[in-house]
């Protein structure tokens, strides 16, 4: 596979915005991470009441880089058709936060970071993490900005998790919340796609029993499967046949037949296979395996109910926050159904919920592309919330 | 290549005059569970006007995406299964209005309706109207009009009952009617709220306001 050579050495030099609490933090298993570091991105104006701040949780593989150039790839904003000026989540009127999750790779504390007192990279031997820990090193950070009090959570899939935490967790703090495209916990099918890409990272000789930056490799070939194999559990069978179909590549037309005769085992014959080796291999450019194993495991280890006693009402009882459950009707990743079980314990729990299905032949994906519906239903929402919550409609001064 | 079939929904309600008649009997700042929430009118008129908690449930995801992005509270679902799942008291009232006679089990709404409100505001087109018992007698057909037009067949008004019909419901499941009234075609408050057999003939819809036997006013 064309995946390009990939080298450790670089990137972990790169400087993110980031505050670092030297108090470090006590994860949900007991073990202390003696150095808690968390990089992020803010966009828009704090008011002068602290009331407008919007809290963005990324997915599996995102990062702080919402709204601007992602430093390593120049790409967009992951949902810069969301955040923005302007947008669903507007930045003239919202204070916007999106931080880089514990465990990641892009400036906050994770497998990739050195470890205080001098005992080299972290690798493998970081902590297992859960989601509960991403969302209370988040509150280290919100805390740090002086912000008291969330006006709303918003995330998509494993940031959907995070928001859910969020509002179960801290429901005082949290106004409004947005789950989208997401679950309560995580299914056996999806632990099974964790599990086939966790396993293509350890078949990488390059992954080096986690060792890989002694080597000064990245295990590329074992990261860029596993990521192949994920991002067709983001599609949809229909999204995959309008963009691809059986056409083969190199003919132009898109028509040609495949040539027997001319058919390598070893060479991409059809597009949907050069897509596919190629998100693989972009992927391996910005992303760490560490990362992703630990990731992965945290949303794994994901239930809601299970952490309230087995009943997913309890993690919400009495709680005053305004919810919207945003699903995708061809999401099999994070069905409709199981969005729709969180509006039910919503509803047994006796809190504001909302909870719209969006038309979509886009898979899981859909949340990050353009929907229409999904961005009406977005700004609406928080407009609503904005007047329960006697934020003022008007943008923020900005002394023009 | 067949013509897609239409797609069947819910009669077209008389919001406006369902709005009007409906708030009149919701106090203020009470919360209100509607169900079969449309565009969400009412649930927008009772906290704008009367400073309600108003929250919906709708099975039309259209009209439910609409409402939403419009700042409104409403769930999709449906009235036949997803009552269940809301606690005893959480609401004071809730609304039923022109859906009844469409769901798959009355009676079971309704006491889901009276498990989790205090009280239930119901409307419902009345089939006990002059016009349509003089088709069904004249024709021997089954009645189309104004709020009965869709054929047998296709109707999604699949429990059509008639004001004394609901009377005799609420006595066998022991619901106290606390208020009720009809009104004529032209949406005017019928004169004969005292006399059910009159209101049964003229009345073109009706509203109740229902409560449960031993249930402490507030």
């Amino acid at each position: 596979m064309d995946v390009p050579d990939q080298t450790w050495a670089g990137e972990q030099e790169r400087t993110h915005q980031a505050v670092t609490f030297a108090d470090g933090m006590t994860l949900e298993s007991g073990v202390v991470l003696p150095e808690l570091t968390v990089a992020y991105r803010v966009y828009g104006q704090l008011n002068e009441a602290r009331t407008n701040a919007v809290l963005v949780c990324h997915a599996l593989t995102g990062d702080q880089y919402v709204a601007d150039p992602h430093p390593l790839t120049g790409k967009p904003g992951w949902w810069e058709r969301v955040v923005g000026p302007g947008r669903p989540v507007d930045t003239d009127r919202f204070f916007v936060i999106c931080a880089n999750v514990l465990g990641g790779c892009m400036g906050s504390t994770g497998p990739r970071s050195v470890r205080p007192g001098g005992g080299g990279i972290w690798g493998t031997e970081f902590p297992t993490i859960t989601i509960k820990d991403m969302v209370r090193a988040q509150r280290r950070l919100v805390e740090h900005l002086g912000i008291a009090r969330l006006f709303a959570v918003i995330g998509g899939s494993m940031g959907g998790m995070q928001a859910l935490e969020w509002a179960a967790s801290f429901p005082d703090l949290v106004f409004a919340c947005v789950p989208v495209a997401t679950a309560a916990f995580h299914s056996a099918q999806n632990i099974a796609f964790h599990e086939v890409g966790r396993q293509a990272i350890f078949a990488d000789p390059d992954w080096d029993g986690g060792s890989y930056w002694r080597s000064g490799k990245v295990p590329a070939r074992g990261l860029a499967v596993a990521r192949m194999a994920a991002h067709i559990t983001y599609l949809s069978e229909q999204a995959l046949t309008r963009k691809f179909g059986r056409r083969v590549r190199a003919a132009p037309g898109g028509d040609a037949k495949v040539d027997p005769a001319a058919i390598s085992l070893f060479g991409d014959i059809f597009e949907v296979e050069s897509y596919l080796r190629h998100q693989g291999s972009t992927f391996v450019n910005r992303f760490d395996a560490n990362s992703y194993l630990t990731i992965t495991r945290a949303m794994d280890l994901f239930d809601l109910a299970d952490d309230h006693g087995g009943d997913l009402a309890t993690a919400f009882r009495g709680s005053k926050t305004r919810f919207c459950l945003v699903s995708f009707d061809s999401d099999w990743l994070f069905p409709t159904a199981q969005s729709r079980a969180i509006a039910r314990a919503l509803n047994g729990a006796g809190a504001n919920a909302s909870f719209v299905e969006i038309k979509s032949d886009k898979g899981h994906d859909a949340f990050l592309l353009d929907e229409p519906d999904f961005f009406r239903t977005l700004s609406g929402f928080l407009a609503g919330c904005a007047e329960h919550a006697g934020l003022s409609g008007s943008r923020m001064a900005t002394g023009s | 290549m067949k013509p897609p079939p239409t797609p069947v929904q819910y009669v077209a309600k008389n919001m406006r005059l369902d709005l009007q008649l409906m708030s009149e009997m919701i106090e203020p700042h009470s919360r209100v569970l509607d169900i079969g929430s449309g565009d969400g009118s009412l649930i927008e008129h009772l906290f704008r006007t009367r400073g309600c908690d108003a929250r919906g449930i709708e099975i039309d995801m259209a009209e439910v995406t609409h409402a939403v992005a419009h700042g409104l509270p409403v769930m999709q679902g449906d009235a036949d299964t997803d009552l269940i799942h809301y606690p005893d008291n959480l609401f004071d009232y809730v609304v039923l209005s022109r859906t009844l006679q469409a769901v798959e089990r009355p009676r079971e709404v309704l006491r889901q309706m009276l498990r989790i409100g205090t009280r239930a505001l119901v409307s419902f087109p009345n089939f006990g109207h002059w016009r349509v018992r003089w088709q069904l007698a004249r024709d021997g057909r089954m009645p189309m009009t104004a709020t009965w037009d869709r054929p047998w067949y296709e109707t999604p008004n699949i429990h059509p009952c008639t004001i004394q019909d609901f009377f005799d419901l609420c006595a066998q499941e022991g619901y106290t009617v606390e208020r009720w009234l009809a009104v004529d075609d032209g949406g005017r408050r019928a004169p004969w709220r005292r006399f059910p057999a009159l209101a049964n003939l003229f009345g073109e819809q009706a509203l109740f306001l229902l409560r449960r036997h031993g249930t402490a006013l507030r």
